[in-house]
């Protein structure tokens, strides 16, 4: 119980944090829009031939690059947490160990949420037409936020072992944007030549997108959401540990 | 004999090649301050985090108010409030957010938490600052929030770590007002600094700190005692009255002046000979043209100290 109420506190302060601080609310609300108009008008045409086509064809795409873009918070949150004493300002308090941790990623959450409503809403006015219903709707919401989630041990792990948040958003780049332009986020593959279609047929983020684009424009989604599942559990298992005991040594030194 | 509420014995913690604590003993009677004096890398920061449970020492045992910090860590966070250079408040969450947080997160109820955050608003002068940002806080105030936060809990014992490094001298004497406030309270405190006048104000105990070990440890009295001499320098409006100051300085002090030009230079045990020597010459009316008594700087101690361990 009381563990509940420190992770809801903890929560809390990521929503305030966001409200206080307009740039980052910026950063969330029309980061995705500026995204969405300028891929949607500056390639669209060229690549689907309409732009309209083209935004039926992102719009997905952009909710797995949000969710991509977005874990980055969570180790540079976390990074600047134990830079500005913060950290230990937690725990030095009779809280449950693991609270500074479920505060990032709670913290996290809500940006989260927050970007996905925005982009799904600009993507609507812009045009975007579901071809599916509600429930299957959520359900890609839900995949996203948990891909994001599961994505998340492995910026807490780098925010934790990384001297300063400019060195976690540095390699962030340097991670996200191969997986995310050598994937189906933004163009279909077939183009491709072979040795990039090898990467992109194991790169994770294609099956999310498959995954995403059967849940909001239908199709077959039974295999890409089984695949993303193990892949989810499998950054899980890989990197939770890992974020784990870099905690953990963090925190008895 | 009081109670002890820290108690520290052979306090290891190696950081890499590094040795932060060497073997350092501490015990700080309840309802008194210590104060850990040394300079930057004595090792007085890894002190407090072990004892405060933010690290685990490599050896060496550490209770706080009885309780085991490596052992029973959760007992002693309940029990202690943590403040300075390392365990901050969020800059971009006002004042009473902050404490809001530190509420919420010791389980206090909402309407608890918001009695509590104003109150110790009001007592730290920021009642009206409450609702901006930390970010937009000066230095002083920021300290103010800090300790404001360490305290939420009521903490029996409370580790103030360099509160006061980097404040202007009116913030800084702000500072030490709450901090006497609270041990009036009966509230145990250690407190760490690079600052001899700080430890005087404030402790009742001073350990000198020094590679990670106690270099010395008494009441400020009794160090000062130990560390002898301060040093009296004056400059004399007339040259040529030179000889006969220098003997009349030497008279008074029992100790012959060092002498460049105009200037004398004489170490004195205790500051009261400065009145003396004043008087003396004013009745040879001889002109100071300039007086001042230098207190053994920080490093004077240190040198002063660690050869005298040298020596024994």
């Amino acid at each position: 119980m009381n563990g509940l109420t420190q992770c809801l506190t903890l929560t809390w302060r990521g929503i305030v944090k966001l409200r206080r601080h307009p740039a980052s609310l910026a950063d969330v609300v029309f980061g995705p829009a500026i995204f969405l108009v300028l891929f949607v008008y500056v390639f669209g045409g060229a690549i689907s031939g309409s732009t309209r086509d083209y935004l039926q064809f992102v719009l997905p795409g952009m909710l797995g690059l949000m969710t991509l873009l977005a874990t980055m918070g969570v180790g540079v949150a976390l990074n600047q947490d134990v830079s500005s004493g913060v950290f230990d300002r937690i725990r030095s308090l009779p809280t449950l160990r693991i609270a500074p941790l479920v505060g990032a990623i709670g913290g996290d959450v809500v940006r989260q949420v927050v970007a996905i409503v925005a982009l799904l809403g600009f993507g609507v006015a812009l045009g975007f037409r579901f071809s599916t219903g509600p429930l299957p709707v959520l359900a890609a919401c839900a995949l996203a936020l948990g891909f994001a989630l599961a994505l998340s041990w492995v910026w807490v792990l780098l925010g934790l072992a990384l001297p300063n948040a400019q060195a976690v958003q540095g390699l962030g780049a340097v991670i996200i944007f191969p997986l995310s332009f050598a994937s189906n986020i933004f163009v279909p593959t077939d183009t491709m030549p072979g040795w990039l279609a090898a990467f992109v047929e194991v790169n994770p983020v294609r099956h999310l997108m498959d995954a995403l684009r059967g849940l909001m424009l239908g199709g077959p989604v039974a295999r890409p959401v089984l695949i993303t599942l193990l892949w989810m559990a499998g950054f899980v298992a890989v990197f939770a540990p890992l974020a784990l005991a870099a905690y953990r040594r963090r925190s008895v030194t | 004999m009081q109670k002890l509420a820290i108690e520290a014995k052979g306090l290891v913690k190696r950081y890499g090649e590094v040795t932060a604590l060497d073997g350092i003993d501490l015990d700080v009677r309840a309802g008194t301050v210590l104060g850990l004096l040394g300079p930057n890398g004595a090792g007085k920061t890894t002190a407090v985090r072990v004892l405060a449970t933010l690290t685990r020492p490599d050896a060496g045992t550490a209770a706080v108010l009885g309780h085991d910090v490596t052992r029973d860590g959760h007992r002693v966070r309940e029990l202690i409030g943590l403040a300075g250079q390392h365990a901050s408040v969020d800059e971009d969450l006002t004042g009473r957010h902050n404490l809001h947080l530190v509420g919420r997160l010791l389980g206090l109820s909402r309407r608890d938490t918001a009695a509590r955050a104003a109150a110790l608003l009001a007592e730290f002068g920021l009642a009206d600052a409450a609702d901006r940002p930390v970010r937009t806080y000066s230095g002083g105030m920021r300290r103010r929030v800090d300790l404001a936060a360490s305290l939420v809990n009521h903490p029996r014992v409370v580790f103030l770590d360099e509160p006061t490094t980097g404040l202007d001298p009116v913030a800084r004497g702000a500072l030490w007002d709450r901090i006497r406030a609270l041990v009036a309270d009966g509230t145990t405190v250690l407190l760490t600094t690079q600052y001899l006048e700080e430890a005087d104000a404030l402790a009742d105990e001073i350990a000198v700190v020094d590679h990670g070990r106690v270099a010395a440890r008494g009441t400020p009295t009794a160090l000062k005692r130990r560390l002898g001499t301060q040093t009296l320098d004056l400059r004399l409006a007339d040259p040529a009255r030179v000889d006969d100051a220098a003997a009349l300085v030497a008279t008074v002090v029992g100790a012959v002046p060092a002498r460049v030009g105009e200037r004398l230079s004489v170490p004195v045990a205790d500051g009261a000979m400065m009145p003396a020597v004043v008087r003396g010459l004013d009745d040879a009316d001889i002109e100071v043209a300039e007086l001042a008594l230098h207190l053994p700087s920080l490093d004077d101690v240190f040198r002063a100290l660690t050869t005298k361990a040298m020596a024994t």
